[in-house]
Protein backbone atom coordinates (compact mmCIF):
# COMPACT_ATOMS: atom_id res chain seq x y z
CA UNK A 1 0.00 0.00 0.00
CA UNK A 2 1.63 3.25 1.24
CA UNK A 3 -0.07 6.61 1.07
CA UNK A 4 1.39 9.64 -0.65
CA UNK A 5 0.37 13.28 -0.78
CA UNK A 6 1.59 16.47 -2.40
CA UNK A 7 0.51 20.08 -2.34
CA UNK A 8 1.73 22.87 -4.60
CA UNK A 9 0.37 26.29 -3.73
CA UNK A 10 -0.44 28.92 -6.32
CA UNK A 11 -2.02 31.35 -3.87
CA UNK A 12 0.54 33.01 -1.58
CA UNK A 13 -2.17 33.60 1.02
CA UNK A 14 -2.18 29.87 1.74
CA UNK A 15 1.58 29.64 2.37
CA UNK A 16 1.32 30.06 6.17
CA UNK A 17 -1.04 27.05 6.18
CA UNK A 18 1.01 24.70 4.02
CA UNK A 19 2.28 22.61 6.95
CA UNK A 20 -1.19 22.29 8.46
CA UNK A 21 -2.82 21.41 5.12
CA UNK A 22 -0.21 18.83 4.16
CA UNK A 23 -0.31 17.31 7.66
CA UNK A 24 -4.09 16.83 7.46
CA UNK A 25 -3.73 15.22 4.05
CA UNK A 26 -1.12 12.77 5.29
CA UNK A 27 -2.84 11.90 8.57
CA UNK A 28 -6.04 11.05 6.66
CA UNK A 29 -4.13 8.28 4.87
CA UNK A 30 -2.62 6.73 8.04
CA UNK A 31 -4.27 3.36 7.46
CA UNK A 32 -2.45 2.99 4.14
CA UNK A 33 0.87 2.60 5.97
CA UNK A 34 1.61 2.43 9.70
CA UNK A 35 5.38 1.83 9.57
CA UNK A 36 6.90 5.26 9.13
CA UNK A 37 6.02 8.68 7.82
CA UNK A 38 7.81 11.66 6.39
CA UNK A 39 7.22 15.08 4.99
CA UNK A 40 9.26 17.54 2.93
CA UNK A 41 8.39 21.22 3.07
CA UNK A 42 9.75 23.83 0.69
CA UNK A 43 10.02 27.17 2.46
CA UNK A 44 10.91 30.63 1.28
CA UNK A 45 14.40 31.07 -0.13
CA UNK A 46 16.62 34.10 0.49
CA UNK A 47 19.36 33.29 -2.02
CA UNK A 48 22.09 33.62 0.58
CA UNK A 49 21.16 30.78 2.90
CA UNK A 50 21.23 27.00 2.53
CA UNK A 51 19.81 24.37 4.86
CA UNK A 52 20.86 20.84 5.73
CA UNK A 53 18.32 18.68 7.59
CA UNK A 54 20.07 16.11 9.77
CA UNK A 55 18.81 13.30 12.02
CA UNK A 56 20.30 11.50 14.98
CA UNK A 57 19.23 8.60 17.20
CA UNK A 58 20.95 10.50 20.05
CA UNK A 59 20.09 14.14 19.39
CA UNK A 60 21.17 15.38 22.86
CA UNK A 61 24.66 14.10 22.32
CA UNK A 62 25.02 14.88 18.61
CA UNK A 63 23.41 18.31 18.28
CA UNK A 64 24.97 19.96 21.37
CA UNK A 65 27.71 22.38 20.35
CA UNK A 66 27.50 21.29 16.71
CA UNK A 67 26.94 24.83 15.39
CA UNK A 68 30.20 26.15 16.82
CA UNK A 69 32.22 23.10 15.78
CA UNK A 70 30.81 23.16 12.26
CA UNK A 71 31.35 26.95 11.91
CA UNK A 72 34.97 26.45 12.85
CA UNK A 73 35.41 23.54 10.44
CA UNK A 74 33.97 25.33 7.40
CA UNK A 75 34.99 28.88 8.25
CA UNK A 76 31.50 30.35 7.95
CA UNK A 77 28.68 31.22 10.34
CA UNK A 78 26.36 28.31 11.17
CA UNK A 79 23.04 28.19 13.04
CA UNK A 80 21.21 25.11 14.15
CA UNK A 81 17.51 24.66 14.95
CA UNK A 82 16.76 21.40 16.75
CA UNK A 83 13.37 19.67 16.35
CA UNK A 84 13.30 16.40 18.30
CA UNK A 85 15.53 13.88 16.46
CA UNK A 86 16.08 16.28 13.55
CA UNK A 87 17.95 19.55 13.25
CA UNK A 88 18.18 22.14 10.49
CA UNK A 89 21.63 23.58 9.95
CA UNK A 90 21.78 26.93 8.19
CA UNK A 91 24.84 28.39 6.50
CA UNK A 92 25.80 30.03 3.20
CA UNK A 93 24.99 28.12 -0.02
CA UNK A 94 28.63 27.79 -1.07
CA UNK A 95 29.46 25.96 2.17
CA UNK A 96 26.93 23.10 1.89
CA UNK A 97 29.38 20.54 0.49
CA UNK A 98 32.04 21.47 3.02
CA UNK A 99 29.51 21.21 5.84
CA UNK A 100 28.34 17.75 4.68
CA UNK A 101 31.95 16.59 4.61
CA UNK A 102 32.73 18.08 8.03
CA UNK A 103 29.66 16.40 9.51
CA UNK A 104 31.02 12.99 8.57
CA UNK A 105 34.04 13.59 10.79
CA UNK A 106 32.44 15.67 13.55
CA UNK A 107 29.31 13.52 13.95
CA UNK A 108 29.70 10.20 12.13
CA UNK A 109 26.36 8.86 13.46
CA UNK A 110 24.31 11.77 12.14
CA UNK A 111 22.28 11.09 8.99
CA UNK A 112 21.61 13.72 6.35
CA UNK A 113 17.92 13.82 5.35
CA UNK A 114 18.33 16.42 2.65
CA UNK A 115 19.85 19.75 1.75
CA UNK A 116 19.08 22.79 -0.33
CA UNK A 117 17.96 26.39 -0.19
CA UNK A 118 14.29 25.62 0.33
CA UNK A 119 13.68 22.08 1.54
CA UNK A 120 13.42 20.68 5.05
CA UNK A 121 12.75 16.95 5.46
CA UNK A 122 11.39 15.22 8.55
CA UNK A 123 10.87 11.48 8.67
CA UNK A 124 10.68 8.85 11.38
CA UNK A 125 9.29 5.45 12.22
CA UNK A 126 5.70 5.77 13.47
CA UNK A 127 2.28 6.93 12.39
CA UNK A 128 1.82 10.21 10.47
CA UNK A 129 0.14 11.91 13.44
CA UNK A 130 3.10 11.11 15.70
CA UNK A 131 5.62 12.29 13.12
CA UNK A 132 3.71 15.48 12.31
CA UNK A 133 3.36 16.24 16.05
CA UNK A 134 6.98 15.48 16.86
CA UNK A 135 8.30 17.92 14.28
CA UNK A 136 5.54 20.51 14.65
CA UNK A 137 4.93 20.27 10.90
CA UNK A 138 1.51 21.96 11.20
CA UNK A 139 3.20 25.25 12.09
CA UNK A 140 5.45 25.23 9.02
CA UNK A 141 4.99 27.67 6.18
CA UNK A 142 6.03 27.07 2.60
CA UNK A 143 5.25 27.03 -1.09
CA UNK A 144 4.91 23.29 -1.69
CA UNK A 145 5.53 19.96 -0.03
CA UNK A 146 5.18 16.20 -0.31
CA UNK A 147 4.51 13.47 2.25
CA UNK A 148 4.45 9.71 2.64
CA UNK A 149 3.14 7.09 5.03
CA UNK A 150 4.84 3.75 4.56
CA UNK A 151 3.87 0.10 4.47
CA UNK A 152 7.31 -1.37 3.91
CA UNK A 153 7.94 -4.00 1.25
CA UNK A 154 11.42 -3.57 -0.22
CA UNK A 155 13.64 -2.69 2.73
CA UNK A 156 13.75 -2.41 6.52
CA UNK A 157 11.49 -0.19 8.63
CA UNK A 158 14.01 2.42 9.71
CA UNK A 159 14.30 6.19 9.64
CA UNK A 160 16.53 5.95 6.59
CA UNK A 161 14.07 3.66 4.84
CA UNK A 162 11.26 6.19 5.29
CA UNK A 163 10.29 8.59 2.52
CA UNK A 164 10.78 11.28 1.19
CA UNK A 165 14.16 10.38 -0.29
CA UNK A 166 16.41 13.25 -1.22
CA UNK A 167 19.37 12.67 -3.52
CA UNK A 168 20.07 16.17 -4.83
CA UNK A 169 19.84 19.77 -3.66
CA UNK A 170 16.19 20.66 -3.02
CA UNK A 171 15.06 17.45 -4.77
CA UNK A 172 12.98 14.77 -3.13
CA UNK A 173 10.59 12.00 -4.03
CA UNK A 174 7.87 9.85 -2.47
CA UNK A 175 6.77 6.56 -4.00
CA UNK A 176 3.88 4.16 -3.81
CA UNK A 177 4.81 0.84 -5.37
CA UNK A 178 7.90 -1.29 -5.78
CA UNK A 179 10.65 -1.33 -8.38
CA UNK A 180 12.04 -4.56 -9.79
CA UNK A 181 15.17 -3.34 -11.58
CA UNK A 182 16.48 -1.06 -8.84
CA UNK A 183 19.70 -3.05 -8.26
CA UNK A 184 20.75 -2.66 -11.88
CA UNK A 185 19.81 1.00 -12.04
CA UNK A 186 21.65 1.62 -8.74
CA UNK A 187 24.81 0.07 -10.17
CA UNK A 188 24.59 2.25 -13.28
CA UNK A 189 24.04 5.39 -11.20
CA UNK A 190 26.94 4.55 -8.87
CA UNK A 191 29.15 4.25 -11.95
CA UNK A 192 28.00 7.76 -12.87
CA UNK A 193 29.00 9.11 -9.44
CA UNK A 194 25.70 8.96 -7.52
CA UNK A 195 25.90 8.05 -3.82
CA UNK A 196 23.40 5.84 -1.96
CA UNK A 197 22.62 5.54 1.73
CA UNK A 198 20.23 2.53 1.69
CA UNK A 199 19.21 -0.65 -0.14
CA UNK A 200 15.81 0.90 -0.81
CA UNK A 201 14.22 0.85 -4.27
CA UNK A 202 12.73 4.33 -3.90
CA UNK A 203 16.11 5.90 -3.23
CA UNK A 204 17.11 4.61 -6.68
CA UNK A 205 14.17 6.41 -8.29
CA UNK A 206 15.12 9.64 -6.47
CA UNK A 207 18.76 9.29 -7.52
CA UNK A 208 17.71 8.50 -11.09
CA UNK A 209 15.84 11.82 -11.31
CA UNK A 210 18.67 13.75 -9.61
CA UNK A 211 21.13 12.20 -12.05
CA UNK A 212 19.04 13.09 -15.10
CA UNK A 213 18.54 16.64 -13.88
CA UNK A 214 22.29 16.91 -13.19
CA UNK A 215 22.74 15.96 -16.86
CA UNK A 216 20.64 18.95 -17.89
CA UNK A 217 17.14 17.50 -18.15
CA UNK A 218 14.25 19.45 -16.66
CA UNK A 219 11.88 17.85 -14.16
CA UNK A 220 9.39 16.86 -16.86
CA UNK A 221 12.04 15.23 -19.04
CA UNK A 222 13.54 13.39 -16.05
CA UNK A 223 10.10 12.06 -15.09
CA UNK A 224 9.51 10.97 -18.69
CA UNK A 225 12.68 8.87 -18.46
CA UNK A 226 11.32 6.83 -15.53
CA UNK A 227 8.74 5.31 -17.89
CA UNK A 228 11.39 3.59 -20.00
CA UNK A 229 14.21 3.13 -17.48
CA UNK A 230 12.44 2.01 -14.29
CA UNK A 231 10.61 -1.31 -14.19
CA UNK A 232 7.95 -2.01 -11.60
CA UNK A 233 4.96 -0.39 -10.01
CA UNK A 234 5.10 3.26 -9.21
CA UNK A 235 3.24 6.41 -8.57
CA UNK A 236 5.88 9.07 -7.88
CA UNK A 237 5.34 12.53 -6.45
CA UNK A 238 8.41 14.72 -6.72
CA UNK A 239 9.46 18.11 -5.38
CA UNK A 240 12.17 20.44 -6.63
CA UNK A 241 13.10 23.94 -5.45
CA UNK A 242 10.31 25.50 -7.48
CA UNK A 243 8.51 22.53 -8.98
CA UNK A 244 6.17 19.66 -8.30
CA UNK A 245 5.65 16.60 -10.50
CA UNK A 246 3.64 13.38 -10.71
CA UNK A 247 4.06 10.26 -12.85
CA UNK A 248 2.48 6.78 -12.80
CA UNK A 249 3.77 3.65 -14.50
CA UNK A 250 1.90 2.38 -17.60
CA UNK A 251 -0.02 -0.29 -15.64
CA UNK A 252 -1.08 2.35 -13.09
CA UNK A 253 -2.42 0.01 -10.42
CA UNK A 254 -1.17 2.29 -7.62
CA UNK A 255 -3.99 4.70 -6.91
CA UNK A 256 -3.80 8.43 -7.52
CA UNK A 257 -6.16 11.38 -7.55
CA UNK A 258 -5.44 15.03 -8.19
CA UNK A 259 -7.27 18.29 -7.63
CA UNK A 260 -6.60 21.74 -9.01
CA UNK A 261 -8.08 25.13 -8.20
CA UNK A 262 -6.85 28.70 -8.67
CA UNK A 263 -5.20 28.31 -5.25
CA UNK A 264 -3.36 24.98 -5.44
CA UNK A 265 -2.58 21.68 -7.14
CA UNK A 266 -2.99 18.71 -4.79
CA UNK A 267 -2.19 15.02 -5.05
CA UNK A 268 -3.44 12.15 -2.88
CA UNK A 269 -3.36 8.36 -3.07
CA UNK A 270 -7.07 8.62 -2.38
CA UNK A 271 -9.76 11.28 -2.48
CA UNK A 272 -9.94 11.07 1.34
CA UNK A 273 -6.69 13.05 1.48
CA UNK A 274 -8.22 15.97 -0.41
CA UNK A 275 -11.57 16.36 1.33
CA UNK A 276 -10.51 19.11 3.76
CA UNK A 277 -8.78 21.34 1.21
CA UNK A 278 -10.41 24.73 0.67
CA UNK A 279 -12.79 24.83 -2.29
CA UNK A 280 -12.46 21.10 -2.97
CA UNK A 281 -16.14 20.80 -3.86
CA UNK A 282 -15.58 23.03 -6.86
CA UNK A 283 -12.05 21.86 -7.72
CA UNK A 284 -11.20 20.04 -10.93
CA UNK A 285 -10.64 16.51 -9.62
CA UNK A 286 -9.17 13.81 -11.87
CA UNK A 287 -7.22 10.59 -11.90
CA UNK A 288 -3.79 11.14 -13.50
CA UNK A 289 -3.42 9.06 -16.67
CA UNK A 290 -0.97 6.16 -16.80
CA UNK A 291 2.47 6.85 -18.29
CA UNK A 292 1.78 10.58 -18.37
CA UNK A 293 3.97 13.22 -16.80
CA UNK A 294 2.38 16.08 -14.90
CA UNK A 295 4.46 18.93 -13.51
CA UNK A 296 4.07 22.47 -12.31
CA UNK A 297 6.71 25.10 -11.62
CA UNK A 298 6.61 28.42 -9.82
CA UNK B 1 -24.71 20.60 11.28
CA UNK B 2 -26.80 23.29 9.53
CA UNK B 3 -26.40 21.80 6.03
CA UNK B 4 -27.97 18.56 7.22
CA UNK B 5 -30.98 20.33 8.66
CA UNK B 6 -31.59 22.27 5.48
CA UNK B 7 -31.45 19.23 3.23
CA UNK B 8 -33.61 17.27 5.66
CA UNK B 9 -36.27 19.97 5.61
CA UNK B 10 -36.16 20.09 1.82
CA UNK B 11 -36.44 16.37 1.56
CA UNK B 12 -39.39 16.12 3.90
CA UNK B 13 -41.21 18.62 1.78
CA UNK B 14 -40.52 16.80 -1.45
CA UNK B 15 -41.07 13.16 -0.43
CA UNK B 16 -44.14 11.56 0.98
CA UNK B 17 -41.95 8.95 2.64
CA UNK B 18 -39.12 10.73 4.51
CA UNK B 19 -35.80 9.03 3.98
CA UNK B 20 -33.50 8.00 6.75
CA UNK B 21 -30.53 10.36 6.85
CA UNK B 22 -27.16 9.06 7.90
CA UNK B 23 -24.43 11.65 8.39
CA UNK B 24 -20.97 10.10 8.23
CA UNK B 25 -19.56 13.23 9.88
CA UNK B 26 -21.46 12.17 13.01
CA UNK B 27 -21.75 8.39 12.75
CA UNK B 28 -19.28 5.71 11.82
CA UNK B 29 -19.27 3.83 8.55
CA UNK B 30 -19.78 0.60 10.49
CA UNK B 31 -23.00 1.99 12.02
CA UNK B 32 -24.26 2.83 8.54
CA UNK B 33 -23.46 -0.54 7.04
CA UNK B 34 -24.83 -2.44 10.04
CA UNK B 35 -28.08 -0.47 9.87
CA UNK B 36 -28.37 -1.30 6.17
CA UNK B 37 -27.61 -4.98 6.80
CA UNK B 38 -30.27 -5.17 9.49
CA UNK B 39 -33.03 -4.18 7.06
CA UNK B 40 -35.63 -6.92 6.96
CA UNK B 41 -37.61 -7.81 3.84
CA UNK B 42 -40.56 -5.44 3.50
CA UNK B 43 -39.05 -2.76 5.74
CA UNK B 44 -40.63 0.67 5.44
CA UNK B 45 -37.20 2.32 5.50
CA UNK B 46 -36.88 2.22 1.73
CA UNK B 47 -35.11 5.54 1.16
CA UNK B 48 -31.72 6.37 2.64
CA UNK B 49 -29.47 9.35 2.32
CA UNK B 50 -25.80 9.34 3.26
CA UNK B 51 -24.15 12.70 3.94
CA UNK B 52 -20.46 13.66 4.11
CA UNK B 53 -18.96 10.42 2.77
CA UNK B 54 -15.64 12.26 2.25
CA UNK B 55 -14.01 9.46 0.32
CA UNK B 56 -14.90 6.75 2.87
CA UNK B 57 -14.28 3.16 1.87
CA UNK B 58 -16.96 0.48 1.56
CA UNK B 59 -19.99 2.78 1.73
CA UNK B 60 -23.20 0.70 1.47
CA UNK B 61 -21.50 -2.63 0.75
CA UNK B 62 -23.46 -5.85 0.91
CA UNK B 63 -26.96 -4.37 0.97
CA UNK B 64 -29.48 -7.11 0.17
CA UNK B 65 -32.81 -5.24 0.24
CA UNK B 66 -34.41 -3.19 -2.57
CA UNK B 67 -33.91 0.20 -0.94
CA UNK B 68 -32.69 3.42 -2.52
CA UNK B 69 -29.52 5.01 -1.15
CA UNK B 70 -28.41 8.48 -2.18
CA UNK B 71 -24.80 9.24 -1.27
CA UNK B 72 -24.17 13.00 -1.27
CA UNK B 73 -20.50 13.35 -2.15
CA UNK B 74 -17.54 11.29 -3.34
CA UNK B 75 -16.69 7.84 -2.01
CA UNK B 76 -13.49 5.78 -1.76
CA UNK B 77 -12.85 2.09 -2.40
CA UNK B 78 -15.57 -0.53 -2.98
CA UNK B 79 -18.76 1.52 -2.70
CA UNK B 80 -21.79 -0.71 -3.24
CA UNK B 81 -19.66 -3.85 -3.38
CA UNK B 82 -21.68 -7.10 -3.43
CA UNK B 83 -24.84 -5.05 -3.85
CA UNK B 84 -27.87 -7.33 -4.11
CA UNK B 85 -30.95 -5.32 -5.00
CA UNK B 86 -30.37 -1.79 -3.74
CA UNK B 87 -30.48 1.29 -5.99
CA UNK B 88 -27.43 3.31 -4.99
CA UNK B 89 -26.70 6.76 -6.43
CA UNK B 90 -23.39 8.47 -5.70
CA UNK B 91 -23.72 12.22 -6.23
CA UNK B 92 -19.97 12.57 -6.73
CA UNK B 93 -17.13 10.33 -7.88
CA UNK B 94 -16.19 6.82 -6.79
CA UNK B 95 -12.83 5.32 -5.89
CA UNK B 96 -11.49 1.93 -6.97
CA UNK B 97 -13.76 -1.14 -7.15
CA UNK B 98 -17.19 0.50 -7.17
CA UNK B 99 -19.88 -2.18 -7.43
CA UNK B 100 -17.34 -4.96 -7.19
CA UNK B 101 -19.10 -8.32 -7.37
CA UNK B 102 -22.55 -6.74 -7.62
CA UNK B 103 -25.29 -9.40 -7.73
CA UNK B 104 -28.37 -7.32 -8.62
CA UNK B 105 -29.80 -3.84 -8.31
CA UNK B 106 -28.40 -0.61 -9.68
CA UNK B 107 -25.52 1.73 -8.93
CA UNK B 108 -25.30 5.16 -10.58
CA UNK B 109 -22.16 7.27 -10.27
CA UNK B 110 -22.85 10.90 -11.21
CA UNK B 111 -19.13 11.69 -11.51
CA UNK B 112 -16.12 9.55 -12.48
CA UNK B 113 -15.14 6.08 -11.31
CA UNK B 114 -11.60 4.93 -10.57
CA UNK B 115 -10.02 1.55 -11.39
CA UNK B 116 -11.85 -1.77 -11.79
CA UNK B 117 -15.42 -0.45 -11.63
CA UNK B 118 -17.87 -3.35 -11.61
CA UNK B 119 -15.11 -5.96 -11.32
CA UNK B 120 -16.39 -9.56 -11.20
CA UNK B 121 -20.01 -8.29 -11.10
CA UNK B 122 -22.60 -11.04 -11.56
CA UNK B 123 -25.72 -8.96 -12.18
CA UNK B 124 -27.45 -5.62 -11.92
CA UNK B 125 -26.68 -2.36 -13.71
CA UNK B 126 -23.73 -0.05 -13.04
CA UNK B 127 -23.98 3.37 -14.67
CA UNK B 128 -21.03 5.77 -14.65
CA UNK B 129 -22.09 9.17 -15.94
CA UNK B 130 -18.50 10.45 -16.15
CA UNK B 131 -15.39 8.48 -17.11
CA UNK B 132 -14.15 5.17 -15.73
CA UNK B 133 -10.41 4.53 -15.49
CA UNK B 134 -8.46 1.33 -16.07
CA UNK B 135 -9.76 -2.23 -15.78
CA UNK B 136 -13.45 -1.29 -15.93
CA UNK B 137 -15.51 -4.50 -15.92
CA UNK B 138 -12.52 -6.76 -15.33
CA UNK B 139 -13.69 -10.37 -15.05
CA UNK B 140 -17.36 -9.30 -15.27
CA UNK B 141 -19.71 -12.27 -14.96
CA UNK B 142 -23.13 -11.01 -15.98
CA UNK B 143 -23.28 -7.38 -14.82
CA UNK B 144 -24.30 -4.64 -17.26
CA UNK B 145 -22.08 -1.56 -17.18
CA UNK B 146 -22.86 1.68 -19.04
CA UNK B 147 -20.20 4.40 -19.06
CA UNK B 148 -21.29 7.76 -20.49
CA UNK B 149 -17.67 8.92 -20.90
CA UNK B 150 -14.44 7.02 -21.64
CA UNK B 151 -12.86 3.93 -20.10
CA UNK B 152 -9.17 3.26 -19.42
CA UNK B 153 -6.80 0.49 -20.41
CA UNK B 154 -7.30 -3.25 -19.86
CA UNK B 155 -11.06 -2.89 -19.49
CA UNK B 156 -13.18 -6.06 -19.68
CA UNK B 157 -10.06 -8.16 -19.14
CA UNK B 158 -11.19 -11.83 -19.00
CA UNK B 159 -14.81 -10.65 -19.09
CA UNK B 160 -17.04 -13.70 -18.93
CA UNK B 161 -20.59 -12.47 -19.52
CA UNK B 162 -22.72 -9.35 -19.34
CA UNK B 163 -22.57 -6.15 -21.36
CA UNK B 164 -20.15 -3.22 -21.23
CA UNK B 165 -21.40 -0.10 -23.04
CA UNK B 166 -19.11 2.88 -23.58
CA UNK B 167 -20.42 6.10 -25.10
CA UNK B 168 -16.92 7.55 -25.39
CA UNK B 169 -13.53 5.96 -26.13
CA UNK B 170 -11.79 2.85 -24.77
CA UNK B 171 -8.11 2.62 -23.80
CA UNK B 172 -5.49 0.02 -24.69
CA UNK B 173 -6.06 -3.74 -24.71
CA UNK B 174 -9.85 -3.71 -24.55
CA UNK B 175 -11.31 -7.13 -23.83
CA UNK B 176 -8.03 -8.98 -23.45
CA UNK B 177 -8.68 -12.73 -23.08
CA UNK B 178 -12.42 -12.10 -23.16
CA UNK B 179 -14.97 -14.93 -22.94
CA UNK B 180 -18.66 -14.28 -23.69
CA UNK B 181 -19.22 -10.68 -22.53
CA UNK B 182 -20.41 -8.19 -25.18
CA UNK B 183 -18.62 -4.86 -25.51
CA UNK B 184 -20.26 -1.90 -27.25
CA UNK B 185 -18.09 1.17 -27.87
CA UNK B 186 -19.28 4.31 -29.62
CA UNK B 187 -15.93 6.08 -29.86
CA UNK B 188 -12.37 5.10 -30.64
CA UNK B 189 -10.74 1.94 -29.24
CA UNK B 190 -7.04 2.53 -28.61
CA UNK B 191 -6.29 -1.17 -29.15
CA UNK B 192 -7.96 -4.55 -28.73
CA UNK B 193 -6.49 -7.15 -26.36
CA UNK B 194 -5.63 -10.74 -27.23
CA UNK B 195 -8.55 -12.68 -28.74
CA UNK B 196 -10.88 -9.66 -28.79
CA UNK B 197 -12.30 -8.75 -32.21
CA UNK B 198 -14.86 -6.40 -33.76
CA UNK B 199 -18.13 -8.18 -34.50
CA UNK B 200 -21.22 -7.56 -36.58
CA UNK B 201 -24.08 -5.56 -35.00
CA UNK B 202 -27.13 -7.68 -35.68
CA UNK B 203 -30.71 -6.53 -34.95
CA UNK B 204 -30.76 -8.39 -31.63
CA UNK B 205 -27.65 -6.45 -30.52
CA UNK B 206 -29.21 -3.13 -31.50
CA UNK B 207 -32.28 -4.04 -29.48
CA UNK B 208 -30.26 -5.16 -26.46
CA UNK B 209 -28.07 -2.06 -26.59
CA UNK B 210 -31.02 0.31 -26.99
CA UNK B 211 -32.58 -1.22 -23.88
CA UNK B 212 -29.39 -0.69 -21.90
CA UNK B 213 -29.02 2.91 -23.11
CA UNK B 214 -32.61 3.62 -22.09
CA UNK B 215 -32.14 2.09 -18.64
CA UNK B 216 -28.94 4.08 -18.16
CA UNK B 217 -30.53 7.40 -19.14
CA UNK B 218 -28.18 7.75 -22.11
CA UNK B 219 -30.24 9.97 -24.36
CA UNK B 220 -29.10 11.61 -27.58
CA UNK B 221 -27.17 8.57 -28.81
CA UNK B 222 -28.32 5.84 -31.16
CA UNK B 223 -27.52 2.16 -30.78
CA UNK B 224 -26.47 2.15 -34.43
CA UNK B 225 -23.55 4.50 -33.61
CA UNK B 226 -21.79 1.75 -31.63
CA UNK B 227 -19.46 -1.03 -32.65
CA UNK B 228 -19.60 -4.43 -31.03
CA UNK B 229 -16.54 -6.31 -29.82
CA UNK B 230 -16.28 -9.81 -28.42
CA UNK B 231 -14.27 -12.98 -28.27
CA UNK B 232 -12.70 -14.66 -31.29
CA UNK B 233 -12.88 -17.80 -29.08
CA UNK B 234 -9.38 -18.89 -30.04
CA UNK B 235 -7.88 -18.87 -26.55
CA UNK B 236 -10.57 -20.72 -24.60
CA UNK B 237 -8.48 -23.83 -24.21
CA UNK B 238 -4.73 -23.93 -24.01
CA UNK B 239 -3.18 -24.66 -27.36
CA UNK B 240 0.59 -24.63 -27.67
CA UNK B 241 0.34 -23.00 -31.10
CA UNK B 242 -1.23 -19.96 -29.42
CA UNK B 243 1.53 -19.57 -26.81
CA UNK B 244 2.54 -16.15 -28.11
CA UNK B 245 -0.97 -14.79 -27.76
CA UNK B 246 -1.50 -15.59 -24.07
Amino acid sequence: MCGIVGLFLKDKALEPKLGAMLSEMLVSLSDRGPDSAGIAIYGATTGNEAKITIQSAKPDRDFRGLDAELAKAIGAPVSIAVKSTHAVIRSTPDKVDAAREALQTLRPDVRIMGAGEAVEIYKEVGLPEAVVERFDVRAMTGTHGIGHTRMATESAVTTMGAHPFSTGADQCLVHNGSLSNHNNVRRELIRDGMKFETENDTEVAAAYLSNRMAHGKNLGEALEGTLSDLDGFFTFVVGTKNGFGVVRDPIACKPAVMAETDQYVAFGSEYRALTKLPGIDNARVWEPEPATVYFWEH
Amino acid sequence: MPATNVSKAEREQSHSQPSRVFDLAEHSLRELNQALHKLAPGSNETAWEVLHPRGSHSVAVGVDQPVSIDVRGSVGYYCGGMNDGAAITVHGSAGPGVGENMMSGQIVIKGDASQYAGATGKGGLLVIEGNASSRCGISMKGIDIVVHGNIGHMSAFMAQSGNLVVLGDAGDALGDSIYEARLFVRGKVESLGADCIAKEMRPEHIELLQGLLDRAGATGVKASEFKRYGSARKLYNFNIDNADAY
